[in-house]
C-alpha cells in the first residue's frame, strides 16, 4: 500500500512531467495534440485534494496555466489547417532542400516587392550642418589650443625609476632563475613523477599573483626552463621543471598552447574543485 | 486649377515626402502621423498617391498591426498601421543584386521565411540555421539570420524563437510565396 507522502511525491512528479511536456510543445512549435488534455486534467483531478501547502497549489494552477496555453494552441492548429497558408512543412522542406539556390532567388523575387526608401539630406538638416561648421573653429586654432606645454629635461636616478614602476629592481633573468628554483623545489616537494600540476603550481593566494605566477611560467616554458605535459582527454595539464636549462633548437616546431586563467577557474581551484 | 485640387495636390506632395525619406529607424509612417500631417482625409490622400505612383510601378503598403491585411479597416486601425511605398511589380534577381542584396543573401531570406510560414510563423532559430547551413556558408548563417532581423524581416524572442516581422508583412505576399515553392519543378 502506497503511503500518503509517496503518492504525494508521486503527483508532485506526474504535475512537473505534464508541465514539461506542455512547454516542449510551446517552445518547439510541435503538434499541440500530442498533449492528451482530457487524461491529464483527470491527473490534476486525481491529485487535488492532495494538496495542502502553497507550493503544491502553485505547481497545480501552473499545470492548469499550460493546459490553457496548450489548448489554444489547439485552437490556432485547427485554425491554421483550415487556411490557405497551411502547408506540410515536411513538403515544403524538402521542396526548399532540392531547389537551386538561384530557382529560390527566381521565385522570391516574383513576390517580393521591397520597401522603397530614402535617405537626404533636408533643409532643416543642412541649415544646422551650416551653423555647426560656422561654430567650428578653424584647425590652425583648435590645434594652438591643444598645443603641448614645452617639455623641460632632467635626470632621474635608479630608484626614482623603479618607485615609477619604469625600472624592475632585479633583472627579468633573474627573476625567472628564482622561479625556476621554486619550480623544482615545488614540484620535488608537491609534484609527482617529476612534474606538478598546473594549477598547483600557478594558483596563489590572490587571483593578481595567480595571473603574474601564470605569466612567469609562461616565459619558463617558452626560453626552455620547463616543459608542459598536456593529457587532453583528462583535461590536465602539468608543469615538468627541466634540471638544466634545455636549448632552443632551431628546427624545432615552437607551439603555442593558450591556458585561460580566468577567475572562476582560480575560486574552483581555491575551493579544492579544480585538480 | 480648383480649389479642391490644389488643395489635394498640396496634400499629395506633403505625403510623398513623409513617405519617401526615412524619418525614423524604420521606414515607413505610421498613420497617427500622417493624420496629424495630411488630416483626417489621409486614406484619401494615400489612395491618389496609389493612382499616381503606379505608372512608375510602385505602390502605398498599409501594413496592420494585426498581422493580416484587412477589407474594411477603421480609423483607429488604420492609425495604428504602418504605410510604405514599395514596389508594385516584380524583380528580377539581376535587380535585386544593384540593390544590395547578394544572390546567397536572398536565397537564405526566402528559405528562412518559406521555413518559419511551414512552421506557423514561429520556428527555433536552431532549425533555420541547419536549413540555411545546407546552402549557405557555415560562417554566413549566423551572420545572414542576424541581418535579416536587423532588417526587421524576422525578430526573435529570449527563447531563440523565430518569427516573421513586420517588413515580411510589408514585403512579402505570404500565400504565393508558398505556392510559387510547391508548384516549383526542376527544369
Amino acid at each position: 500500500m502506497q503511503s500518503k507522502k509517496e503518492h504525494e511525491h508521486l503527483g508532485r512528479e506526474k504535475l512537473q512531467r505534464i508541465i514539461n511536456t506542455c512547454k516542449s510543445v510551446e517552445d518547439r512549435s510541435l503538434d499541440p495534440f500530442l498533449v492528451d488534455i482530457k487524461g491529464n486534467i483527470n491527473t490534476v483531478k486525481e491529485y487535488f485534494p492532495e494538496w495542502k501547502i502553497p507550493e503544491d497549489l502553485c505547481l497545480d494552477a501552473e499545470t492548469v496555466h499550460h493546459f490553457a496555453s496548450v489548448t489554444r494552441l489547439q485552437s490556432e492548429w485547427v485554425k491554421h489547417r483550415s487556411t490557405n497558408l497551411y502547408t506540410d512543412p515536411f513538403l515544403l522542406e524538402d521542396k526548399i532542400r532540392r531547389m537551386e539556390k538561384i530557382d529560390i532567388v527566381k521565385t522570391f523575387a516574383k513576390i517580393w516587392r521591397p520597401t522603397i526608401e530614402l535617405e537626404q539630406i533636408s533643409l532643416r538638416s543642412m541649415t544646422e550642418a551650416l551653423e555647426y561648421w560656422d561654430s567650428l573653429l578653424p584647425m590652425k586654432e583648435r590645434w594652438k589650443e591643444n598645443a603641448l606645454g614645452e617639455n623641460q629635461t632632467g635626470t632621474a636616478t635608479r630608484e626614482e625609476l623603479i618607485n615609477q614602476r619604469i625600472l624592475r629592481d632585479i633583472a627579468f633573468s633573474e627573476e625567472l632563475e628564482t622561479f625556476w628554483h621554486e619550480l623544482k623545489k615545488t614540484t620535488a616537494e608537491k609534484g609527482e613523477n617529476g612534474k606538478i600540476h598546473y594549477w598547483n603550481f600557478v594558483g596563489a593566494e590572490t587571483y593578481s599573483e595567480t595571473v603574474q605566477r601564470a605569466f612567469m611560467t609562461s616565459f619558463l616554458i617558452t626560453y626552455g626552463y620547463a616543459t608542459l605535459e598536456i593529457h587532453p582527454l583528462e583535461e590536465e595539464i602539468f608543469i615538468v621543471p627541466n634540471q638544466e636549462l634545455a636549448p632552443r633548437t632551431a628546427n624545432k616546431q615552437l607551439v603555442s598552447i593558450p591556458i585561460a586563467v580566468s577567475a572562476e577557474d582560480w575560486q574552483k581551484w581555491k575551493k579544492g574543485e579544480l585538480q | 486649377m480648383s480649389k479642391r485640387k490644389a488643395y489635394y495636390a498640396s496634400k499629395l506632395k506633403r505625403a510623398t515626402h513623409l513617405l519617401f525619406y526615412k524619418k525614423h529607424k524604420k521606414p515607413g509612417v505610421k498613420g497617427w502621423e500622417l493624420h496629424k500631417a495630411l488630416g483626417p482625409d489621409y486614406p484619401k490622400v494615400l489612395k491618389l498617391l496609389d493612382d499616381y505612383v503606379k505608372t512608375l510601378d510602385l505602390q502605398v503598403k498599409t501594413v496592420f498591426e494585426e498581422d493580416r491585411p484587412m477589407e474594411k479597416p477603421t480609423t483607429g486601425q488604420l492609425d495604428k498601421a504602418r504605410f510604405l511605398i514599395t514596389l508594385r511589380g516584380e524583380i528580377t534577381p539581376k535587380e535585386a543584386k544593384m540593390i544590395g542584396w547578394r544572390v546567397d543573401d536572398l536565397a537564405g531570406l526566402a528559405i528562412a521565411i518559406t521555413y518559419i510560414i511551414s512552421k506557423k510563423g514561429k520556428a527555433p532559430r536552431k532549425e533555420v540555421e541547419d536549413l540555411l547551413r545546407d546552402k549557405l556558408p557555415g560562417w554566413k548563417v549566423g551572420l545572414n539570420v542576424d541581418r535579416y532581423i536587423r532588417y526587421g524581416y524576422l525578430t526573435q524572442d529570449e527563447n531563440e524563437q523565430l518569427y516573421l516581422d513586420w517588413r515580411t508583412r510589408a514585403e512579402v505576399d505570404q500565400n504565393a510565396l508558398v505556392d510559387l515553392i510547391l508548384s516549383h519543378e526542376k527544369t
